[in-house]
């Protein structure tokens, strides 16, 4: 009898993680550095303080919305690489709105939430066509957003939204997410509203995936694009529907960034890498949204945690990207995993 | 049987607990040790802690980031702190951990903390508001709060002299300039550059790009293998970490074509080791000089004046070429026009210096800009 495939998915990412931990402890020894003071370091860094937590809580806002958008794709059968663009136009968009009027919050903060999401759904459509419509492969157009999404925020940072500065206003308060509350109770640190928005979206997700005929058809669509289409399903109907979805979440995403976390946009010189680390954080998360939502809090607590280990145990918190690679590997490799545990479970019934 | 599987799995699963668990024993050790510290604790108030946090351009940037951690080394040193904990650095990765790294600092008591570079200048502003017991010091920005001290340099006094220096060498009168992020620092270090280009040398142009990033060498090199091929022979960068490239582009056209005489110019600190290349055996360099602006000297001066008592918060302080704060370090000698740049270079900075020529600061001040 073979162990459920259930526990085996929730099995696979915990491995990995502890299996990165551990390469990344060898590392640290090898390198000289004393890895129980470097582990100490990281766990003080993110949850050894009220406001680490609530700062680890801030990081992992992104991350939970950028996994989303990637899972989201995924399940259907698309490789949306183009997060970090959509979350560029997403964030962009959100200071557009949330500098240029004075309303009432009520109405200013969900109009510039939903500007975000309009703008990572219009940036993900273009891809979302181009695949149904012309069969061009999802990853190169994205990828290739993803600069033109980089360039065109900074021209219209410089442009419009500023007269020729490296960065916008800040927003007018009414389209903030920040709360002196939360900020109160985490002893400053930049927590904010956006984590109900974050949850909110995985039960969506949950939602749309697992109880709904449009999930069900999307789902289909991933498994055998040609049974769907003769089982009579719209296929190009659904990738652009799942695209546009997944480039809602992106674009939330950088909502967060620009009402939560900044207030404000600055010109940037790269990507933010929160949309490439949506993939790892999908990947781990088995594309489930309550797989999307722990991942995002591991990697949320890794890269605010860092932060602290070169001052507390004075090991660099590149390190600590090392260890991130090394989970993101063996997660890929969940293959060689599965296949470890298959023969456990195997030896256990001889 | 399924039992026992399902056992195997967890004595697995407990293995790696236990392996966690051990981390978490040494935990505690820890948070002893952190205990008696935290008795000596009142020793650190007699000592003066000082730490400061790196823009996106890291420590290693050989440029700014360096030249302010360099002062701080030698503040160290100099007052018997030791590394990692009366003096220390932490690095940003991305602009959304400038304010974490700064109260993390707050947080470790270091009295006096500096934000280096003008991305800073709104992370600095938030966490000086909420950490009033400490004092705050940003770099190329103005914060306007009792407990930060605001430290500007007038760059063009040195891009100036660095101007000078490129004026006399270039021999296609095609100068070229390479900037970071579009902004004010920038902008001074471009204007003044171009204004001491043209006092010495009205016919050379000056080609002006800017890479938009500070952390992006590959962008440096392809701006100047432009540059270099549409026939400037000589470029200065004032774009940290993004400016190595130029160095490696002119290093490698140097190797490929050593008659070829091209230039290129460093910034902030003394770049003059960045230039070298090897060619049958024999020591070159490509670099003339550099516009130095010594960030190393002001985070010195403000932490001294910070450990005296005499904190200048909610003060801007300017560094000039009067006191040393900007200059240029000294020419190449394979430069041909050496003697002439030198002569230049004094007569200008004794004008600059006595207040006769005031270098423009801004491109507008430079289009009424007369260097006579």
């Amino acid at each position: 009898m073979q162990m459920s495939s259930r526990m085996k998915n929730i099995l696979t990412p915990i491995i990995a993680v502890l299996l990165g931990v551990l390469v990344g402890t060898i590392i640290m020894i090898a390198s000289g550095y004393n890895a129980i003071t470097a582990y100490q370091a990281l766990w003080n860094g993110a949850f050894g303080d009220i406001y680490f937590i609530g700062e680890v809580i801030r990081q992992t806002i992104p991350y939970i919305l950028a996994g989303l958008a990637v899972a989201f794709a995924f399940k259907t059968g698309l490789f949306n690489i183009g997060v970090e663009g959509q979350l560029l136009m997403g964030w962009v968009a959100a200071i557009w709105v949330g500098v240029s009027f004075d309303l009432p919050k009520i109405i200013h903060l969900p109009l510039a939430v939903l500007a975000a999401g309009v703008a990572g759904a219009l940036w993900a459509f273009i891809p979302g066509y181009l695949k149904a419509r012309f069969r061009v492969h999802e990853v190169i157009v994205t990828i290739m957003l993803n600069h033109t999404a980089l360039y065109i925020t900074n021209q219209i940072i410089r442009s419009v939204l500023s007269d020729g500065k490296e960065r916008t206003d800040m927003i007018a308060d009414s389209a903030s997410l920040r709360s002196v509350f939360l900020e109160g109770i985490t002893d400053y640190s930049r927590m904010h509203w956006g984590i109900t928005i974050a949850i909110i979206c995985a039960i969506i997700m949950w939602f749309i995936l697992e109880k709904t005929t449009t999930g069900f058809e999307l789902r289909a669509v991933g498994f055998n694009e040609h049974a769907s289409q003769y089982a009579g399903m719209n296929v190009k109907r659904n990738i652009i529907l799942s695209m546009v979805i997944s480039g809602i979440f992106a674009g939330l995403a950088g909502a967060m960034e620009g009402l939560g976390t900044f207030g404000y946009m600055a010109v940037k010189g790269g990507f933010t890498g929160v949309g490439f680390d949506g993939i790892a954080v999908a990947l781990l998360g088995g594309n489930t949204a309550i797989g999307v939502v722990l991942a995002a809090l591991l990697f949320g607590g890794l890269k605010v945690g860092a932060l602290n280990m070169p001052l507390e145990a004075g090991v660099p918190n590149e390190l600590v990207d090392i260890i991130i690679a090394l989970i993101i590997i063996f997660v890929a490799s969940s293959y060689i995993i599965r296949w470890f545990i298959d023969r456990v479970s195997k030896k256990g019934v001889k | 049987m399924k039992k026992r599987k399902f056992g195997l799995t967890m004595s697995f699963l407990l293995a790696a607990g236990t392996i966690l668990g051990a981390c978490g024993g040494g935990d505690t050790d820890e948070a002893e040790k952190e205990g008696t510290t935290g008795d000596s604790g009142n020793k650190t108030e007699e000592t003066f802690k000082v730490a400061m946090v790196t823009d996106v351009g890291g420590i290693d940037d050989k440029s700014f980031n360096q030249s302010a951690w360099k002062g701080i080394k030698e503040f160290g040193e100099e007052n018997d702190l030791t590394e990692g904990d009366g003096y220390t650095y932490l690095q940003s990765q991305s602009d959304a951990d400038y304010t974490t790294n700064l109260n993390s600092l707050a947080r470790k008591n270091y009295n006096l903390i500096f934000g280096v570079g003008f991305m800073m200048q709104e992370s600095v502003n938030e966490i000086a508001a909420q950490q009033k017991d400490f004092n705050f010091s940003i770099i190329d920005g103005v914060v306007e709060q009792p407990n930060v001290a605001s430290i500007l340099f007038k760059e063009q006094e040195a891009s100036f002299l660095a101007g000078i220096a490129a004026g006399l060498t270039t021999e296609t009168n095609k100068v070229g300039f390479i900037g970071g992020v579009t902004g004010a620092v920038i902008e001074r270090f471009e204007a003044g550059f171009i204004a001491g280009v043209k006092a010495v040398n009205p016919e050379a142009e000056v080609e002006v790009q800017y890479a938009e990033a500070f952390d992006k060498a590959e962008m440096g090199q392809s701006i100047a293998s432009k540059m270099y091929s549409s026939n400037v022979d000589v470029i200065i960068h004032a774009a940290g970490g993004t400016g190595n490239g130029l160095f490696k582009e002119a290093r490698d056209l140097k190797q490929k074509d050593p008659s070829r005489k091209i230039w290129a110019i460093g910034v902030d600190s003394d770049q003059t080791a960045e230039g070298v290349v090897e060619i049958d055996g024999k020591e070159q360099n490509v670099i003339i000089t550099s516009a130095l602006k010594r960030v190393d000297v002001a985070v010195k001066d403000i932490s001294a004046k910070a450990k005296e008592g005499n904190f200048p918060g909610g003060e801007t302080s300017v560094y000039t070429l009067a006191d040393d704060g900007v200059g240029l370090a000294p020419i190449n000698d394979a430069v041909e026009a050496k003697a002439d740049i030198e002569a230049k270079v004094a007569e200008y900075t004794e004008k600059i210096k006595s207040g006769d020529l005031v270098i423009p600061g801004t491109l507008k001040e430079l289009e009424t800009f007369s260097a006579e």
